[in-house]
């Protein structure tokens, strides 16, 4: 064990920070969904068309302002207000038409519905986009790399790789944990969480709540999407693709826990990073290998709490 | 003979190709009795379509949606332009041809009911299918058993007429193993002394198969060339910066790459960002269809290919003006440069013309069944848009490939191709009747010498 540490301990060091950035970006995916799900006992499958959507949205918003001859570094800000807009405009639209119609039906019904969502809104992001690959790198471009010692040689990360994602999923955890905890909303939001009759009846406006919530989630859920795009490329079916692992995430973190979300990505962004250094075989199965072994050993997940069956 | 290129009509026309919906119930019930019904429908259809038609309806699945859609909709799109254009200069023999679109996306067992509907329901004269290889391997048993001509147009795979035999299915293009022995060869004599090579390929059939194809063939021209790594990110990757940092830790000689889409264009910005193409040479035999959207983010001195001898800017094309008409129709019409995808359906729409000229020909006139249509692709010569394509006994199309080095230049803003060899389509293609990994291994280090000349880019 000595001799394989001495000989891979570089290695390691190189995969914990790639594992930190992927974990990242995979907290970023899948916190939005946990905290909807939280709320509002749907599982939301348009999430991952959210999450393209913010991407397409941040990468066109990056691009008009090159266009314009505007400075570079206004690219950086514009993911965040290209999320935020794509959350408060889809966000409420989608809770109030549709979601609330099918609040307290069978859930088949609601993944029914949301399905159909996602169906819909992957046709609007083809007629708007195209088919043809979206992205807009201004942001990593404009922040350079960061040269890391590798024995006598150096590797070369983006910064963008290495501070800002890691800093905004580490922001968005630190400032949904205080929310949750520490303002009158976010105490309503997780009392609604925890008992939607008990709350309602304590005199909290859970439709509201609901609203609320659902837009947060919308507007995080096109956060990842935009942070991704300065590196991704966004093609037709990347919302897909991203609601898949979400779901292996907001499974294993147990649902609706915010801070199980960050373990469960750092533990897939660890894992996966691991694999491709020491077993690439397991890169693609990792993020499900962990799922099921979590779930076998604790079926609620690993910060769920077990429920009674309510009659 | 080719379709004559004109103008197109400033927009696409209503009408001239639909795209059908999910799975009807009426798809469904037909595709259930597709075993049993298909028998009498192929008899009745093989008399019917000894008259001349009205219109020639031609079923073409590409895809739609999802992530293959970006070779699937300009695929569609040059349909879309050419059968305009062949309508324009009066159809096939007097008649008209009429495209009735699938989409590939929702998965082979769909695909497998669109075929059935296509044939049985819509009544198509042929069918072109597809760009998944999973979707020509389950079309090909069909089209012998429904009996209707049916053209491979883009899909990769070289296991459909390596593993089976079939009177209907043609496919109108080379297969993977010349794509993917040409990268090989040109990179043999380009950096004939390089040691180590990583490969970074979509964990899916495509990325495993041309990887095979391509250590097979290394380990016969070049043996002793130690792989570094092999890495198969999941199909649809957008983030390659672990790879990226472990291929930056490795310091290979070279890294394959047969990924496409928008994995190639992450894999490529991310390689370049973090510098790795200034550590090793990359060979990307499918980049070609990348190069606008990348721009300057693939540097000059690397490999790349374009399935196929197809590009807006190849060397020496036997027909000029046509690539030139053709590259200019799509871009005033598409508002893009024309990718392989785009090739690859002129190529049979060229040979779906040639074919019904060659059985009509042979018919003193008169129009054939659809058995005897299907008899005239074997052993057909059609003009691509860059040269020729040839259709073996076999069914498989021989198509000359074309690899070259990127190179930057003042008049576009883009890589284009240096040092540009063209492959002979026989010199790089299994024999018929022999497998393609098996035929690989009896590969002498001496055949890189016998390469043709490569030639340099021409402002």
């Amino acid at each position: 064990m000595g001799d394989w540490l001495s000989q891979n301990g570089l290695l390691l060091g190189l995969a914990t920070l790639d594992g930190l950035s992927y974990a990242a970006a995979v907290f970023m995916v899948a916190v939005g969904l946990n905290l909807v799900f939280g709320v509002l006992r749907i599982l939301n499958i348009a999430h991952g068309s959210l999450y393209a959507i913010g991407g397409y949205a941040a990468a066109s918003l990056s691009l008009f302002l090159s266009s314009r001859g505007l400075p570079e570094w206004l690219s950086l800000p514009a993911l965040v207000v290209a999320a935020a807009l794509v959350g408060v405009l889809l966000g409420p639209v989608i809770e109030r038409l549709l979601l609330r119609r099918v609040e307290g039906q069978e859930p088949v019904l609601q993944l029914l519905v949301t399905f159909a969502l996602f169906m819909v809104l992957e046709d609007l992001q083809k007629l708007v986009w195209g088919v043809q690959p979206v992205v807009s790198d201004t942001p990593v471009r404009l922040l350079g790399n960061v040269e890391i010692p590798f024995g006598a040689d150096t590797i070369p990360f983006t910064a963008y790789q290495l501070f800002v994602l890691p800093g905004i999923a580490l922001l968005t955890l630190v400032g949904l944990a205080w929310f949750l905890r520490r303002t009158l909303a976010g105490r309503m939001i997780v009392a609604v969480t925890e008992d939607r009759e008990a709350a309602r009846a304590m005199g909290i406006d859970a439709a509201k709540v609901t609203l609320l919530t659902f837009t947060a989630g919308a507007a995080l859920a096109a956060l990842g999407g935009a942070l991704a795009s300065p590196v991704a490329s966004l093609v037709p079916g990347v919302g897909a693709q991203t609601i898949v692992l979400s779901f292996a995430v907001v499974a294993t973190a147990g649902l609706g826990r915010v801070e199980g979300a960050a373990v469960t990505a750092l533990l897939i962004g660890l894992g996966r990073a691991f694999a491709v250094y020491f077993e690439p075989e397991l890169e693609v199965v990792v993020p499900y290998i962990i799922m099921v072994l979590v779930l076998l050993i604790r079926p609620q997940g690993l910060f769920g709490t077990p429920e009674t069956r309510r009659i | 003979m080719v379709a004559k290129i004109v103008a197109p009509p400033a927009l696409s026309q209503p009408g001239s190709g639909h795209v059908l919906g999910p799975v009807t119930r009426r798809a469904a019930l037909l595709g259930a009795m597709g075993g049993v019904g298909s028998l009498a429908l192929a008899g009745r259809s093989a008399q019917a379509q000894a008259s001349k038609p009205a219109e020639i309806k031609v079923g073409i699945a590409t895809f739609l949606s999802g992530p293959s859609s970006v070779f699937g909709v300009p695929g569609r799109q040059a349909a879309e332009m050419l059968f305009d254009e062949l309508n324009e200069a009066g159809g096939i023999g007097g008649v008209k041809v009429r495209p009735i679109f699938v989409d590939e996306g929702p998965g082979v067992d769909h695909f497998v009911g669109e075929y059935r509907r296509l044939v049985q329901s819509e009544n198509v004269n042929l069918i072109f299918a597809g760009i998944s290889s999973a979707d020509c391997l389950a079309c090909a048993p069909l089209s012998d058993e429904m009996k209707r001509p049916t053209l491979l147009w883009d899909c990769g795979t070289q296991r459909i007429f390596e593993d089976g035999k079939y009177e209907y299915a043609f496919r109108t293009q080379a297969n993977a193993t010349p794509e993917v022995l040409s990268a090989l060869l040109y990179l043999l004599r380009a950096k004939p002394d390089f040691r180590s090579i990583a490969v970074v390929n979509q964990d899916y059939a495509w990325g495993r198969d041309s990887w095979d194809i391509f250590r097979t063939g290394l380990q016969a021209l070049k043996p002793g060339v130690r792989v570094a790594a092999e890495l198969f990110p999941r199909f649809g990757a957008t983030d390659f910066s672990t790879e990226i940092t472990r291929l930056l830790a490795l310091r290979p000689d070279v890294v394959l790459s047969t990924t496409w889409g928008g994995d190639l264009d992450a894999f490529i910005r991310q390689s370049f960002d973090r510098k790795l193409f200034e550590r090793s040479t990359f060979v990307l035999p499918l980049a070609e269809s990348s190069l606008e959207r990348v721009g300057k983010s693939l540097p000059a001195g690397h490999i790349i290919g374009a399935r196929g001898d197809h590009w807006f800017l190849h060397p020496s094309p036997r027909d000029p003006a046509l690539l030139a008409r053709f590259t200019e129709n799509y871009r005033k019409r598409f508002n893009t440069y024309p990718i392989y995808s785009t090739h690859h359906m002129a190529q049979a729409v060229f040979a779906m013309k040639a074919a019904y000229e060659k059985a009509i020909a042979a018919k003193g006139g008169a129009w054939p069944t659809d058995a005897e249509l299907a008899a005239a692709f074997k052993g057909l010569e059609f003009p691509s848009l860059t040269g020729s394509v040839r259709i073996r006994e076999d069914g498989q199309g021989l198509e000359d490939q074309l690899i070259g080095t990127t190179l930057h230049t003042d008049k576009y803003p883009f890589a284009v191709m240096t040092d540009m060899v063209v492959f002979p389509a026989a010199s790089v293609t299994a024999p018929v009747g022999q497998k393609s990994l098996d035929w690989l291994k009896t590969l002498k280090p001496d055949m890189v010498q016998a390469l043709p000349q490569p030639v340099a880019y021409k402002p």
